[in-house]
């Protein structure tokens, strides 16, 4: 399969009152063309950053993108001036926020509103951008689009917005979509029409997707690999299959533990004890041993090594050592 | 949009008759006979004039004569100069006001954005201080501390403009300048704190993400949001300028409306003091109005929500 | 950097083996982290101490207080003793700020100047506040028609030219010290009502005040005991910002004749006087009055956006 985008080694910081803060601390992945990679973690552990890093859409300062490379289509956005970003963004790469009833300008009309995108990339008439923005409408599922078109966003609901901003965001046709917690502000039932839309969009232009999300619920329906990120770091990365039935990582499993199951009979609901370390000063070794139950000395001294588990299951966790194996098999 | 329209105008109407009202009712409250000051008047002049200026009436047959003669917007004679109007008197100094207002507020608006819009996407940087303490100065200056300093540095040391009266456009630099400082300041601390607000919103962001420019970002996504609570302030803004113009009119010697109305208090003119009054009250309503209706045109949720009224 | 992308087949050599153990959980929970908490008012303060615009406008302002309490002690002239050899002196050893065209002392004068502005800003501020927190938390507690109605006759009131009406009161009342403060006090409570009111309707449904008129209490001990200490932080500010706008009104008034009647001094009727004096170069007669109300103004204005700033919860991180 042909990598898109590549993300090697990521670093950012944000400098604060109160410090430094490290918010991604060295995160690689790599997205494939037509996929749904989703990025899980609690609220904080970076998959925001890391998604906005890419957009390079940091604001700098009081952020600031210390070290990696992101790779698109073999072009480091990293090494690109404004100009030159301005181009991508939109274009290559679009981005849906989590609010839709704030993503939308209050006083400009949506029809504007989409087709501004297409107008700034593509040297075309604004008659052709017109016949683009109703196409745009008509796919993602709004009905009379040539008099939506000249509406504004307090004429539509939530789900609708939703909609709208994902036309918006396809208008280009882009090769990467990252969507950032896109169905957390809406209800449950207009939740699944989203996920819904965000599979048929796939289907019918292609487009990759990074889905940001906290909610596994969403992950399980749409994505086709899952990385799951704690505190700055990918921990565990694999297939949809893998992550939930395989999953190798501690933090993984108590991830899953702490989601609500209906299918399985008597499944018991386990928070995971504690809160994530502050990142001002993050713990030299793995940052989920004050958490884990099985943690060592080791886990508090260095951080994991990567250990492969199939061809596109990886994890970094010292439980992966055979000693640590050894280990845990004794005390059983 | 009609009927909102038509119920604004009798809600216009209505503010306007408890202005005149009372304004009529506290002038009239004031003890004694505007006359009696002047000793050289007997008592049978004074009877006569009491009767020309119909004093001798009882106080609610005045009132409702009053309101007779604005309808037909006749504000009624002076008493101090006893051979002209209120209407003389208004119909020579309104338009100096006028022009004097009008330059001052659009100087203000536009300095005042400018400035404003410029310390937001400068946040926190030296544009921002600067713009930012010239703001607090602005604001702290009394406006004729400011037409005294200003005739004092730009006529008298250093005479590049004229001292006073309005004769020429060199004329009306100073008490224009004197006269914009305080609103151009409110204006800009308005609008910085509104751009900075706006500069956050998600809106703002998801243009960036669509690849906008910098200078399409701001002037076509936030300044139009942002420039919505400045845009409510200018009623007020209006109303202060038109206090102002009372002291630069003075100070700088135009014949303006605020200068035949400090004389009409220095000198006791009740008639004039109540006309102004009404006229300037008249404006300032009218103000509010238009900035209500640019505020609709500004904000599309606004329209919507009063058709809703309907 | 190099170590973590070789792929490790499940053992690390050159970690050693005795790392291998269980760690024991107990001594890792005593580690979390508590962050010093400091009550509103404190952490209030530490940001008022940090903002140095501000501060430098609270020191003016102390220097101003003791000079218009003390400075006439100092100084050897009276406020009224015209002494007509010594017109329009400059300012030297003996008439620091100068004298005025009736031989007075300029500096003395001026002392008295910032004892009226200070009253008239304070007292304004004081009736204001009285006022405004009355009508504001009875509106805002009521609520409904009893708030609607007070609030109607509020919004006319607002939407009157305050130095119009003012101007108004006072042609009808007479000029005078106290006429001032009354004039000023007739509209200007309108704007602490409306902050209180907001204030309280934010506030009133909060689950505390719910608790106490749940054990019946009264409603004046709830906006006593409940409310108030949680609007404070909104009306200093207001405080603080109506002081140098009613110094302004003065100084206006008496700039146009007014206010304060011409022996006694004010900085307005200085200003007025000085005025007549821009072509004859006595400078000193405007510069001193002017200047003191404008840094004046200019203390309490960044005084008041510094209290803003250090007391707006929503800044608090």
């Amino acid at each position: 399969m042909e990598k898109i985008l590549q993300v090697k080694d990521l670093h950012v910081s944000f400098t604060t009152y109160g410090g430094v803060v490290q918010a991604v601390r060295g995160v690689s992945f790599d997205l494939h063309r037509g996929e749904t990679l989703a990025i899980v973690g609690e609220s904080g552990c970076g998959k925001s950053v890391t998604s906005q890093s890419i957009m390079r859409l940091i604001p700098e300062p009081p952020g600031k993108i210390k070290s990696g490379q992101i790779f698109l289509k073999g072009m480091d956005l990293i090494q690109l001036k404004e100009p030159e970003l301005r181009k991508i963004r939109g274009a290559n790469i679009s981005m849906i926020f989590q609010d839709p009833m704030t993503a939308l300008n209050p006083t400009i009309t949506i029809g504007e509103q989409i087709m501004e995108g297409i107008l700034q990339h593509k040297n075309i008439s604004r008659e052709q951008a017109k016949k683009a923005a109703l196409e745009m409408l008509h796919l993602v599922g709004i009905s009379n689009p040539e008099i939506r078109l000249k509406q504004y966003p307090h004429q539509f609901s939530g789900g609708m917005r939703q909609r709208i901003v994902i036309a918006m965001a396809l208008v280009c046709q882009p090769d990467v979509l990252i969507a950032d917690e896109p169905t957390t502000a809406l209800d449950v039932t207009i939740q699944a029409q989203i996920l819904e839309l965000f599979r048929d969009i796939q289907k019918k232009t292609g487009v990759s997707i990074i889905l940001i999300t906290h909610d596994l619920g969403v992950v399980a329906q749409v994505a086709d690999r899952i990385a799951v990120m704690y505190a700055g770091r990918i921990v565990e990365i694999g297939t949809r299959r893998e992550i939930f039935y395989q999953p190798q990582h501690p933090y993984t499993k108590g991830l899953l533990q702490s989601v609500p199951r209906l299918d399985v009979e008597g499944a018991e609901l386990v928070p995971i004890p504690g809160t994530p370390p502050d990142l001002f000063s993050p713990p030299k070794g793995c940052a989920f041993a004050a958490r884990c139950p099985y943690a060592m000395e080791v886990c508090e001294k260095v951080y994991p090594f990567e250990t492969s588990l199939s061809h596109h299951h990886y994890v970094n966790c010292w439980l992966q050592d055979v000693r640590a194996k050894a280990l845990v098999s004794s005390n059983h | 949009m009609k009927s909102y329209l038509i119920k604004r105008l009798i809600a216009m109407i209505i503010t306007l008759w408890l202005i005149i009202t009372g304004t009529f009712f506290l002038m009239h409250s004031v003890p004694g006979s505007p006359f009696n000051e002047e000793r050289t008047t007997n008592e049978a002049i004074q009877k006569n004039l009491e009767a020309y200026y119909q004093l001798d009436k009882p106080l609610f047959v005045q009132y409702v004569n009053y309101l007779k003669s604005l309808v037909q917007f006749d504000l009624g004679p002076s008493i101090k100069k006893s051979s002209q109007t209120v209407n003389d008197l208004l119909g020579r100094g309104f338009p100096v006001s006028f022009e004097l207002g009008l330059y001052t507020l659009i100087l203000a608006i536009i300095s005042g954005i400018t400035l404003g819009v410029l310390a937001a996407l400068r946040h926190n940087g030296i544009i921002d201080y600067l713009a930012m303490t010239i703001a607090v100065l602005g604001i702290s200056i009394p406006n004729f501390v400011m037409a005294t300093l200003l005739i004092q540095q730009l006529a008298v040391n250093i005479p590049i403009f004229p001292v006073a009266t309005w004769a020429s456009p060199k004329h009306m630099v100073l008490p224009i300048l004197a006269l914009a400082t305080g609103p151009m300041a409110i204006i800009a601390r308005l609008t910085r704190t509104s751009m900075l607000e706006v500069l956050t919103q998600d809106y703002i962001k998801t243009a960036k993400a669509k690849g906008l420019s910098p200078v399409k970002i701001v002037f076509k996504h936030a300044l139009r949001n942002a420039l919505l609570p400045v845009v409510t302030v200018l009623g007020s803004l209006a109303a202060s300028i038109l206090t102002g113009t009372f002291v630069i009119e003075k100070i700088f010697a135009i014949p303006g409306m605020g200068k035949y109305f400090v004389d009409s208090i220095n000198n006791r003119d009740y008639p004039v003091i109540m006309g102004t009054t009404v006229f300037y009250s008249a404006i300032l309503i009218v103000m509010l109005f238009l900035v209500d209706l640019a505020y609709g045109l500004l904000d599309p949720r606004i329209k919507l929500h009063k058709k809703e009224a309907k | 950097m190099e170590l973590r992308k070789q792929e490790t087949r499940n053992i690390s050599p050159e970690i050693p083996d005795e790392w291998f153990v269980p760690i024991n959980k107990n001594k890792l929970e005593s580690e979390s982290v508590v962050r010093p908490s400091l009550s509103y008012w404190k952490d209030s303060w530490h940001r008022l101490l940090k903002n140095k615009l501000a501060m430098a406008g609270l020191f003016f302002l102390i220097a101003l207080t003791l000079m218009a309490i003390f400075g006439p002690m100092l100084s050897p002239h009276s406020v009224e003793t015209q002494r007509l050899t010594e017109q329009n002196l400059p300012p030297s050893s003996k008439y620091w700020f100068g004298t005025d065209d009736l031989g007075r002392d300029v500096f003395t004068r001026t002392c008295y100047g910032a004892r009226i502005s200070l009253f008239v800003g304070i007292m304004a501020a004081l009736i204001d506040f009285v006022i405004g927190v009355v009508y504001g938390g009875i509106a805002g507690y009521k609520g409904g028609r009893i708030d609607n109605f007070m609030m109607r006759f509020v919004e006319i009131l607002y939407g009157l030219p305050y130095l119009l009406v003012v101007i108004l009161v006072m042609v009808v009342i007479g000029p005078g010290l106290t006429t001032i403060i009354l004039a000023l006090s007739i509209t200007g409570w309108v704007g602490m009502a409306r902050i209180v009111r907001g204030q309280v309707l934010q506030i009133k449904n909060y689950e505390f005040v719910l608790a106490s008129k749940t054990f019946g209490t009264k409603t004046s001990r709830i906006i006593r005991k409940n409310l108030l200490p949680n609007t404070m932080g909104p009306i200093i500010v207001q405080m603080t910002l109506t002081i140098p706008s009613a110094i302004f009104a003065e100084a206006f008034l008496s700039f146009i004749g007014l206010g304060i009647q011409a022996p006694h001094a004010s900085w307005g009727v200085m200003a007025n006087d000085g005025l007549s004096t821009i072509l004859s170069g006595y400078w000193w007669r405007l510069f001193f009055p002017t200047l003191f109300i404008s840094l004046t103004m200019f203390a309490f204005n960044v005084l008041g956006d510094g209290l803003q700033d250090a007391l707006d919860p929503k800044l608090r991180r």
